[in-house]
């Protein structure tokens, strides 16, 4: 019984070892053939619409709503201060610097690295990844490259839109149902607002993002066993590993940006 | 002086892990030829397939195409040679984000410099080949399975390879699909100049169109010969394939353990 235990264990570690190794041989690879995505830069194009303009409606509609949440919630604990006129501060800053690439990322990972993951996978278990091998035409070059460089300049332009969706719905929540002082809202904003250590740190963050949940969903769809119950579990791991993957590199991206500011 | 013979294979094996696949396979196909490569499903077919087109290497022996060895071949040559073989898939593989013709001018966009209007001639006149010019802005989801194999067809012949191999091309037709196909792998052989490997288990269409045939079994090649020696052959194998019998050297039941043991009966005999 104990036997068979650590022989699982083994197992698993050997696997699991086998395929970390697997994957970043897969990211290199992407990252080596990645000429054809800039040369022939259509390409490129083309997957930035399905990844990043058919992912416009959910990351617009989620900015809206999340920054006018944060206008109820930050007047409400601003207003216990009498400060309430910071509002516009609170929620730019918030967005910029946090739950903008955030939430962007965790909406993208499972908008469109779901949607990579299983174009990928059943391209691979239809037999169009082997058909175009077979034409002489790498698919690490022709198929995944394009996607990948895609999404990683996708992600921090969704990242930006999220947050002027957040701060437009602070201001409506904040100055037009509330009644936050306007000129306060954004000329405290404006002089809060730092342009390169949040601004900037703030898409370096999503595009930090972006590469980590475009490689983890592509390289889940080209890893996936060529089932219908392959493709469906590959998707699953995209969604779960990418989101753990943006939470974990927000904290040190986190500790690395901001430690030294007041 | 070219060979005479296209692909020559000699004394390959291959396994997938620790399991054999094929344990010694002789084989070549003549330019101009239509090979047919029989068995049983799971017997390696489409593996010898994936050997000649340099997808997998083989454990042992050679794989020789165009006199060249596919297993030597870096990446540049592996690509070089495969510009001039064509593959077509069990079903299809076609892209299905492009159109039929989209699909069929994709290796002509990805490997010539040919301006569009050229593309444009050239994938109609490899459609009307297959028949279905009339198809083209179709989306491949629009095409039934004839259709699509018809489609990859001539995707397959786009770059006038010298060598197509056909990966169980007439699995799942209707009748008429089915003399469609074997009539077009027989007429794009004879009219382009081709060499055809068809790897199947549709013994009657095949041996309809074929030169020569190999069986395979149990990782070896276990018979050979022309159509009309493969119909009178008396060898078991041979006979139980191409008549369709339940059993024979290829057995009904999966092994197992005598059957009145698994029902508990107790000193029964294997099933």
């Amino acid at each position: 019984m104990l036997k068979r235990a650590l022989e699982n264990l083994g197992n698993r570690t050997i696997q699991g070892v086998w395929r970390m190794g697997f994957a970043t041989r897969f990211f290199f690879a992407v990252l080596m053939h990645s000429g054809t995505a800039f040369r022939r830069f259509g390409l490129t194009i083309r997957e930035m619409y399905f990844t990043g303009v058919l992912s416009l409606i959910i990351i617009l509609v989620s900015g809206l709503f999340v920054g006018m949440v944060l206008g109820l919630q930050g007047y409400e604990t601003l207003q216990t201060y009498g400060s309430e006129e910071a509002l516009g501060v609170l929620v730019a800053l918030s967005l910029v610097r946090e739950l903008g690439p955030v939430v962007a990322a965790l909406l993208f990972a499972s908008r469109a690295g779901s949607a990579i993951t299983a174009e990928i996978g059943l391209m691979k278990a239809t037999e169009q990844l082997s058909a175009m091998e077979m034409m002489a035409v790498d698919p690490i070059a022709r198929v995944v490259a394009p996607r990948f460089w895609a999404g990683v300049i996708s992600m921090p332009l969704l990242a930006a839109l999220f947050s002027a969706m957040g701060v437009l719905g602070g201001y409506l929540v904040g100055v037009q149902l509330i009644g936050v002082d306007e000129g306060s809202f954004w000329a405290q904003m404006q002089s809060a607002v730092d342009f390169e250590q949040d601004i900037l740190n703030g898409v370096l963050k999503s595009a930090v993002f972006g590469v980590a949940i475009t490689a983890i969903a592509l390289f889940e769809g080209y890893d996936a066993p060529p089932t219908a119950e392959g493709v469906s579990g590959a998707t699953t791991r995209t969604v779960v590993t990418s989101s753990l993957a943006v939470l974990a590199l927000d904290f040190v991206l986190t500790a690395f940006m901001f430690r030294g500011l007041n | 002086m070219q060979s005479d013979n296209l692909v020559e294979i000699a004394g390959v094996a291959f396994g997938y892990g620790a399991r054999p696949v094929l344990k010694g396979i002789n084989l070549t196909a003549r330019r101009g030829q239509v090979v047919a490569i029989m068995g049983s499903s799971g017997c390696g077919k489409t593996t010898l397939l994936r050997l000649i087109g340099g997808q997998i290497k083989p454990g042992q022996g050679t794989v020789r195409v165009a006199g060249e060895s596919v297993a030597e071949l870096d990446q540049n040559g592996l690509y070089r040679l495969r510009r001039k073989m064509g593959m077509l898939f069990q079903f299809g593989a076609l892209f299905t984000d492009m159109s039929v013709f989209d699909n069929v001018a994709f290796q002509l966009r990805e490997h010539t410099d040919l301006p569009e209007d050229a593309i444009r001639d050239l994938v109609l006149m490899k459609l009307n080949a297959v028949g279905l010019r009339g198809a083209a802005q179709l989306m491949p989801a629009e095409l039934s399975g004839g259709m699509a194999r018809r489609v990859a067809l001539a995707r397959a012949i786009a770059l006038d390879p010298m060598l197509v191999m056909y990966d169980e091309p007439f699995a799942g037709l209707d009748p008429i699909s089915l003399g469609v196909t074997g009539n077009l792998i027989r007429r794009l052989t004879d009219t382009l100049g081709l060499t055809s490997l068809v790897v199947t288990h549709d013994v009657q269409e095949s041996l309809k169109i074929v030169d020569y045939v190999y069986f395979v079994s149990d990782g070896v090649i276990v018979a050979e010969g022309t159509a009309d020696e493969i119909r009178a052959s008396d060898l078991p194998y041979v006979h139980q394939f191409v008549h369709g019998e339940a059993d024979g050297p290829v057995p009904f039941h999966y092994p197992a353990r005598a059957y009145a043991d698994d029902l508990g009966l107790g000193g029964g005999r294997n099933a």
